[in-house]
């Protein structure tokens, strides 16, 4: 009991500095969806029947373009695409746990709980309380994704453009990637990815992501098979 | 005009079976060991996706100059979290270098 509480708060806790770049894009994405004409009920589901930031603040562009449901909903399947490596990834880590709780905790499964708990597992290895860390992540994500999203819809336009809080959530990420590149297939693996995301850019349904992060993905394991010395992970 | 409560509905439930297919499918194989040191790579690889757009384009294009502040400022970022590997100072160095370029607005 007291084990699965400490390893709940040692998520939470992890989780705690993604908050502070993960909160002004909640708030953005609350006053882009009033802007794009969404009620703030609206607005505000969103934020936990989809609970995938990116995915919403292209769902608001599109519906503020009028763009037809099915084109949205296309969109919404292509630009989470990646959560099934993310899926794949944890799964060696929950395959023990219910099917409720294999529920529960992917339907909290975003960028940034994903990012702490993959560390956090692949330092530690399998505990059998290691799902109340992803817990904690994701419950912390979720509760700070939905305050964020409420005061964004109640700020809304007042919140000035030129403070380019937006930028708060590329900042995160660079801070979850960069330590993690310590070997030379997993530096290799993230420049690869970056470069083709960039020449890629242009595809229609940010398809360029999951094009990139899979040659990422296949540069890194080929390199560190012609390196077997380099094999091991910390 | 789109029902958004039907798109919100389905765009949910498939953003949900995404994440939900292999932690629920991976329990009933044995997963190949290819595969699992693949695996270890999706965290640079997705991040690195992400962040590389939202650094060297601006306006839709590429631009490698150092009128581009947002390059500047992930730069300064991503020495930070090398040094420091701390998320918060990250963030907080990021936005600061960022705020301090546009207020100097150097063109």
């Amino acid at each position: 009991m007291t084990e699965s509480r400490k390893a709940f708060w040692d998520g939470i806790k992890a989780e705690i500095p993604l908050l502070v770049g993960v909160f002004p894009f909640g708030m953005i994405y609350g006053a882009l969806a009033m802007n794009a004409g969404l009620s703030a009920f609206a607005s505000q589901m969103m934020s936990s029947i989809v609970f995938a930031g990116s995915a919403q603040f292209i769902t608001t562009q599109l519906v503020s373009e009028a763009t037809p449901g099915l084109v949205i909903i296309l969109t919404i399947a292509v630009v989470n695409l990646r959560h099934m490596l993310y899926s794949a990834s944890l799964a060696p880590y929950l395959k023990h746990l219910s099917t409720k709780w294999k529920a529960l905790l992917s339907y909290l499964l975003t960028d940034e709980a994903y990012a702490p708990s993959i560390i956090q597992y692949e330092k530690e290895g399998v505990k059998p309380h290691s799902h109340c860390f992803l817990l904690g992540a994701g419950l912390a994500l979720w509760t700070n994704w939905q305050i964020s999203t409420a005061l964004g819809i109640f700020l809304g336009a007042r919140i000035p453009d030129n403070l380019q809080l937006d930028f708060a959530l590329p900042l995160t990420f660079i801070a979850m990637v960069v330590p993690v590149l310590r070997k030379t297939p997993m530096i290799v693996a993230a420049l690869s990815a970056g470069i083709t995301a960039l020449l890629a850019f242009n595809l229609p349904f940010r398809l360029g992501l999951i094009l990139a992060a899979l040659v990422g993905i296949i540069v890194g394991t080929l390199l560190e098979k012609s390196n077997p010395q380099r094999e091991t992970h910390e | 005009m789109n029902n958004i409560w039907l798109v919100m509905l389905i765009g949910g439930l498939i953003t949900f079976g995404m994440r939900f297919s292999l932690i629920y499918l991976f329990g009933k194989f044995e997963i190949p060991e290819t595969l699992k040191k693949a695996l270890h790579y999706v965290p640079p690889a997705v991040l690195s996706a992400i962040i590389f757009p939202e650094l060297f384009i601006q306006d839709g294009e590429l631009n490698f100059q150092f009128t581009n502040f947002r390059l500047l400022a992930g730069i300064f970022a991503i020495i930070t979290a090398w040094f420091t590997r701390n998320i918060m100072i990250t963030i907080l160095v990021g936005m600061a270098a960022l705020f301090i370029l546009n207020a100097l607005g150097v063109n």
